[in-house]
């Protein structure tokens, strides 16, 4: 194994492992303020297409990017104003946001998968890129690489050091004393679940505009469900998010070149390792100490907030 | 006022004679459905299935009703799917391999519909099976790799491991063999047919391993983008793909589906439908190769071209002995080509010189 190969590796893992870094993120805060959103898969879907439409028409990375969030909150807001508004079951409007995303996306997409784009590069900062091993590790990576780290830093930062992170975490843990104490439950977890949606929608845009320049029906291929666990996986903390979207990665990327390097592991046990590796920690969770569990995942997760005062 | 009765009973059963005499020509259309693995729009293997509706269309116009399912995923779910295409049309076309015991379960109990499975091998009363010789083209397309690696290592994105899928990488690396002696198969099992995000990281992992021309097994446009980026080349599977990189494409491997749907939906039609078993090549037009690329030297260009010929007249079969299995035991002596059956439609070993493992 030569550096060139290794450096390739890491690329290679951050690639696969920033869509579900934004997707997980976002469905971090959405689960701290009490809201259980399944629907991540169909926000990733149609930020993926509305991000590839707009870079093919326009060829504008930043406006793509935009559409992609937009594109992510509009359909977020339909999940808020199911669930918010009209009370519906929290999970039962995940599923069916999920459905109508990818339905939606592959109508909208018809005659857009004969066409490709041109990648978002990665950044090139004269001298610093240049560096010999460095260079590519810290600052060969695509702009969005970065931007999913900060996005994580922000989380927490907001989440752990201001005063609205700490009321929405309140609210998240006990929407009625929230409530009863003056705080607008209603407002805090839509404005939570529109952030939701605005990552999973760069994230769907990853898949489509840094990752491979074309549009293809469900070409999301259940990550967004991969995030989903992944927040499970982090036991709602934000640092963990990256940890574990590291080891998805990593082992979608190591089992590809275990092959390619005929290292003798049924390649099938491999594809498994993630999903394993979830049920694993969700096991270790529930085994583990029951009070720090208990202490970071939200009481009121996917309960629907109904007030009568 | 008889007189009147009269014309208008003349004109009454004048009427009815001519209704029953359009009826009688301009019969009811036939009905046909098909179930796709992916979406029209994967611009390979499915698309190339739904060309070959467009195809259909376009010949029978009035006289066909067509229905499509898209992204039927190959498990519990197809069943149900083709049992719901069925309960009312004439003939069901499912397309991919992984719909063969759910087609011929189903079958069983619509005895009056005709079915027809892709790539499988259960035949039943009302089930034929169809499938075309794509490992014709790669041995076409083997050659062309062999001359134009510089690396010596081909990279090979494949899907499942079924017979299909090892009778192109057997044939391919046959043919590459043939004419470069060092060239060697990095093999990577993607275990999907369509994921551009898997299939693009794949593609990624063979370059750094030092592959320097990728061929696939799956059907998404992601890998030819990405020897695009990396200024390597490339094969089109299932269908044109020079588009999605103009540089990298070198040839794409295209199944031509219309004129078999043609041909099975007529004999349904009229009723001289049975169950058959066609397994069609460059011989029979199911298989073309696109243009090849200008980016191949004359000689190459030239040898791609005879190859092709050679099979389209039917003079070579990509599996001609001498050939030993992987373990070194002989497969096939000096000049003989093996059976449809059972070495090549079951085929579940990879040849001699291959280095990787065969998959469980």
């Amino acid at each position: 194994m030569n550096e060139g190969l290794i450096i390739d590796i890491i690329i290679g893992i951050s690639i696969a492992s920033v869509p579900l870094i934004f997707a997980s993120i976002g469905e971090l805060l959405v689960e701290r303020s009490g809201v259980l959103n399944l629907g991540v898969e169909g926000m990733m879907i149609v930020g993926a297409l509305a991000g590839f439409v707009v870079q093919f028409h326009s060829g504008n990375a930043f406006l793509a990017l935009l559409a992609a969030i937009l594109a992510g909150m509009a359909i977020a807001s339909i999940f808020a104003f199911l669930t918010q508004i009209l009370l519906t079951n929290h999970v039962a409007t995940g599923l069916s946001l999920t459905l109508f995303g990818l339905g939606i996306a592959a109508f909208v997409g018809r005659g857009y998968s004969e066409v490709r784009i041109e990648l978002i590069s990665a950044i090139h900062i004269p001298f610093l890129s240049d560096l010999p091993i460095v260079g590519p590790l810290l600052f060969g990576y695509n702009p969005l690489v970065y931007l999913a780290i900060f996005m994580v830093f922000l989380v927490w930062w907001f989440l752990f050091k201001t005063k609205q992170g700490l009321i929405l975490r309140a609210i998240g843990d006990n929407h009625d004393a929230a409530h009863a104490i003056g705080h607008n439950v209603v407002r805090y977890r839509v404005l939570a679940i529109l952030f939701g949606g605005a990552m999973a929608g760069i994230g769907g845009a990853f898949l489509s505009l840094v990752q491979v320049p074309i549009w293809g029906e469900d070409m999301t291929a259940g990550r967004g469900w991969i995030a989903l666990g992944l927040v499970v996986f982090s036991s709602w903390q934000p640092f963990k998010v990256i940890l574990g979207a590291l080891i998805f990665g990593g082992i979608t990327i190591l089992q590809l070149h275990a092959q390619g390097f005929d290292i003798r592991i049924s390649a099938q046990y491999l594809s498994m390792l993630p999903y394993l590796a979830t049920i694993a920690i969700l096991v270790s969770l529930r085994m583990g100490d029951k009070s720090k569990t208990n202490r970071t995942m939200p009481n009121c997760l996917g309960r629907i907030f109904h007030s009568t005062t | 006022m008889s007189n009147r009765k009269l014309t208008s009973i003349l004109k009454f059963s004048l009427l009815s004679a001519i209704l029953a005499f359009t009826s009688s020509v301009f019969a009811d259309p036939t009905k046909a459905a098909f179930v796709y693995v992916g979406p029209i729009g994967d611009m390979g293997w499915t698309y190339q299935h739904h060309q070959g509706v467009e195809y259909v269309k376009s010949h029978m116009g009035d006289d066909v009703e067509i229905t499509y399912v898209e992204s039927v995923p190959e498990g519990a779910d197809a069943e149900r799917v083709i049992e719901n295409l069925a309960r009312d049309n004439d003939i069901v076309f499912t397309t991919s391999f992984g719909y063969m015991n759910p087609t011929v379960k189903v079958a069983k109990r619509y005895p009056d519909v005709k079915f027809e499975h892709a790539t499988g091998y259960m035949l039943a009363d009302n089930v034929s099976v169809y499938s075309a010789r794509f490992y014709e083209n790669r041995h076409v397309i083997g050659k062309i790799a062999g001359r134009m690696t510089e690396s010596n290592i081909v990279g090979y994105i494949a899907s499942y491991p079924i017979p299909e899928v090892i009778r192109g990488i057997n044939s391919a690396f046959l043919a590459a063999r043939s004419v470069n002696p060092d060239v060697q198969f990095k093999i990577i099992w993607a275990y999907t047919w369509f994921d551009p995000g898997k299939e693009a990281d794949a593609a990624n992992a063979l370059i750094a391993q030092g592959a320097d021309v990728l061929m696939q097994h799956t059907d998404s446009t992601a890998i030819m983008t990405i020897a695009e980026e990396k200024g390597i080349y490339a094969f089109g599977q299932a269908s044109d793909m020079s588009a999605f990189g103009p540089n990298a494409h070198l040839t794409s491997i295209i199944d031509i589906w219309g004129p078999y749907y043609l041909k099975r939906i007529i004999a349904a039609r009229y009723g001289t439908w049975e169950s058959t078993d066609t397994f069609g090549g460059a011989e029979e037009g199911m298989l073309v190769l696109s243009s090849l690329s200008d980016k191949l030297p004359a000689d190459v260009k030239e040898e791609a071209e005879k190859t092709f010929d050679d099979l389209v007249n039917g003079n070579v079969d990509p599996f001609t002995g001498p050939i030993n299995k992987q373990d070194g035991s002989p497969w096939l002596a000096e000049g003989e080509t093996p059976p449809m059956f059972p070495d090549v439609i079951t085929m579940d070993f990879y040849v001699e010189g291959i280095d990787s493992k065969y998959p469980d």
